[in-house]
């Protein structure tokens, strides 16, 4: 069931032919639009969107699908719906010049009529059957039927009429569209639902805290599977688009490409290449604790590499974001002048939950932005109960993630145990979840961040200080000393503390460094000294090893001198002595 | 309406041209019984200041949509102004004359 209903309506196969309305998101509920050639009932009371409903339905026919439609208003006079529909931007006197629609104005007045016998309605066949053969149309409204209740007090008749009208319109093979206003207690005032039995679509305004949801319901679709849950819609100046609350569902592809968080140590604590993208990241924190900047360092990072991104702020205007993150080194106009980064400021009680995220969701359709930011979610709760804005989340965040978006929320928690928390309950959904506090130590409160979770990454577990300087977030080196993790001041002082240390400890060394130098300059000097005793000790031997030669020379001269005087008769020389 | 307050609805007739159109769909029962009926009035009442114009809208649907027709038949009274509508097949000869304003609604 579920994996049927996730296929695109296109590719899934049906037992019966459907005729496309083109209405955004109702095709995918009904798995591809209402059942071709059939009628079928869209009833809801005054304003629910009956009349729009059908008049899209045969716009869309008329300029997507080439399929030419007749719209038989009984209510409104065909200039009357030109102009209202007009703002819807949808030029209906065009497509009738072009013969795509015709508009016929049925004016039933009961007081002018006067009843004198057997009557048929014979005459309205005739000119719908006209008007269908005029122009080749496919598609025809009737808006609504039941003014012939009003007009014609003959309930037999009316009856009788009604049933042959539906066949009549089966066999022309039209997709028609009945609207009926919805009775007291029961879906429709006259009991329509007796003569379309093929579908049945149930339009309807519902508020609660003074803030009105519209929604559609499909009550009956025969033959067809069809989402059966209230799905909210909404009326705006693209017609009607419907949101399939949980249409997704959990078969979205995943992606293995990161995308860096903007704050390069943040980079580094997130597995060094930032979140995933497509993935879904929290920020939670206390107030003032810097949810913004970090946001704020993504889509800068995101715009810088040509991105887009979609800024959906709910508590502060465009300019007062742009203001504040100009204050800490991020110049955020320039992406909004290049198109790239687009704000939506608008807080949600304004339409109320569903209303917001339809308007979230039809940006998103026209954008497709790569980045999405919410700050903050947790206003979203002002606008609903906590489980509507879980549910309410998970259908934005599934939307996001079948189409690759990363999705960055700031939720503001308050001071107090629960700090890994999130009022929303969301936390579940989350991929990366950041925490950023603020904590009071020594009459000073210092910033934190931490990775609480990131699915799919080996993330940091430490805590980090970070903070907001006019360059933007700086995350410190962790300090972790002999006290233990200290931040703020008090890191100053340890910081301090230890620098001081270090530095005794390098006089200290130096001191050392200083005295050897001088026990070395000593021994150079006493080794010099030694080889100065030493080399007088050489030369006096030495001296004295001369005086003792030339001494022992001259006793040998005065010999020699003594032999020769001795022989000198002889004439030998003295050398020849033996 | 009530300007009259002779309830002979003859007295109200003096001196006007009567321009009707019936608008049937074909030789149907009904369509044929409202004629003779129709025809029989006028002569009854009208006195031959009248004209009767039969449209078929099978032949002409378009003038449906231009004099408001959904009922079948229906009898159109164009003059004297104003326009007045009666459907059904005119059996009812009270009510035609309540109608056509040839009697007031009161009685």
């Amino acid at each position: 069931m579920t994996n049927e209903r996730n296929q695109s309506p296109a590719f899934s196969p049906s037992a019966i032919a459907k005729s496309p309305t083109g209405i955004a998101g109702f095709d995918e509920i009904t798995n591809g639009g209402l059942p071709q050639g059939r009628p079928s009932l869209v009833c809801g009371s005054a304003g629910a969107g009956k009349t729009l409903f059908g008049m899209e339905f045969l716009v869309r026919g008329a300029t997507m699908y080439d399929e030419p439609g007749v719209f038989v208003a009984f209510e409104e006079k065909a200039e009357d719906l030109i102009a209202n529909t007009a703002s819807l931007g949808f030029d209906l006197a065009d497509l009738i010049e072009k013969r795509k629609l015709m508009v016929d104005y049925i004016h039933l007045e009961r007081s002018e009529i006067e009843v004198t016998g057997e009557y048929d309605l014979e005459g309205l066949f005739i000119r719908l059957g006209y008007a269908i053969d005029t122009i080749g149309a496919k598609r025809v409204v009737l808006d609504t039927l039941e003014s012939l209740y009003g007009a014609f007090a003959n309930a037999f008749i009316l009856r009788a009429e009604l049933r042959r009208l539906f066949l009549w319109l089966k066999d022309k093979g039209v997709t028609a569209v009945v609207t009926a206003e919805r009775g007291d207690g029961t879906l429709t005032r006259h009991g329509m639902e007796e003569y379309v039995s093929d579908c049945v679509i149930l339009l309807d305004h519902q508020v609660a805290n003074q803030i009105s949801t519209r929604r559609l319901r499909i009550i009956k679709y025969r033959g067809s599977e069809h989402g059966t849950n209230e799905y909210p819609f909404l009326i705006d100046r693209d017609g009607l688009s419907v949101l399939p609350i949980t249409s997704l569902g959990l078969e979205h592809s995943v992606l293995n490409e990161h995308i860096p968080t903007g704050i390069e140590q943040l980079d580094a604590m997130l597995g060094g290449k930032g979140y995933f993208v497509g993935s879904t990241v929290l920020v939670s924190g206390t107030a003032g604790s810097g949810k913004t900047s970090v946001a704020a360092h993504l889509v800068d990072a995101a715009c810088r590499r040509g991105e887009r991104c979609l800024y959906i702020a709910s508590e502060e205007s465009m300019k007062q974001v742009i203001r504040n993150m100009r204050s800490i080194g991020l110049d955020l106009q320039q992406w909004v002048d290049s198109g790239h980064l687009k704000f939506y400021a608008a807080r949600p009680t304004a339409y109320g939950l569903e209303m917001y995220l339809a308007v979230v969701h039809r940006i998103i359709r026209q954008d497709s932005p790569q980045v999405v930011v919410i700050d903050p979610i947790t206003n979203l709760m002002v606008a609903g109960t906590s489980v509507e804005v879980k549910v309410m989340l998970m259908r934005l965040i599934d939307f996001l993630k079948v189409q690759h978006i990363t999705a960055f929320m700031t939720s503001l928690t308050h001071a107090g145990p629960a700090l890994e928390q999130t009022d929303a309950g969301i936390s579940s959904l989350i991929d990366t979840w950041l925490l950023v506090r603020d904590t009071e130590s020594n009459g000073e409160r210092n910033r934190l961040i931490t990775v609480l979770k990131s699915r799919g990454m080996a993330h940091s577990n430490q805590t980090r200080e970070f903070l907001v300087t006019d360059q933007g977030i700086e995350l410190l080196s962790p300090y972790v000393g002999s006290e233990g993790f200290v931040t703020g001041s008090a890191r100053a002082v340890y910081e301090a503390q230890e620098q001081a240390t270090a530095l005794n400890e390098a006089l200290e060394l130096e001191r050392l460094r200083l005295g050897l130098e001088d026990k070395r300059k000593m021994v150079e000097a006493e080794i010099a000294a030694l080889r100065a005793s030493f080399a007088a000790d050489v030369e006096q031997v030495t001296r004295l090893l001369q005086q003792y030669q030339q001494r022992d020379q001259l006793r040998r001269d005065s010999q020699s001198m003594i032999e020769r005087s001795r022989k000198a008769v002889n004439g030998d020389p003295p050398n020849e002595t033996p | 309406m009530t300007t009259s307050e002779d309830s002979s609805g003859e007295e109200n007739v003096k001196g006007e041209f009567w321009d009707l159109c019936l608008y049937v769909a074909g030789q149907s029962p009904k369509s044929l019984l409202a004629f003779a009926n129709l025809q029989r009035f006028c002569d009854d009442h009208l006195n031959g200041r009248y004209r009767i114009n039969v449209i078929d809208l099978l032949e002409n649907p378009q003038f449906a949509q231009a004099d408001q027709i959904v009922a079948i038949p229906t009898l159109v009274r164009k003059l004297p102004p104003p326009i007045r509508k009666i459907i059904g097949d005119l059996a009812d000869t009270e009510h035609v004359l309540i109608g056509l304003q040839l009697r007031p609604r009161s009685q």
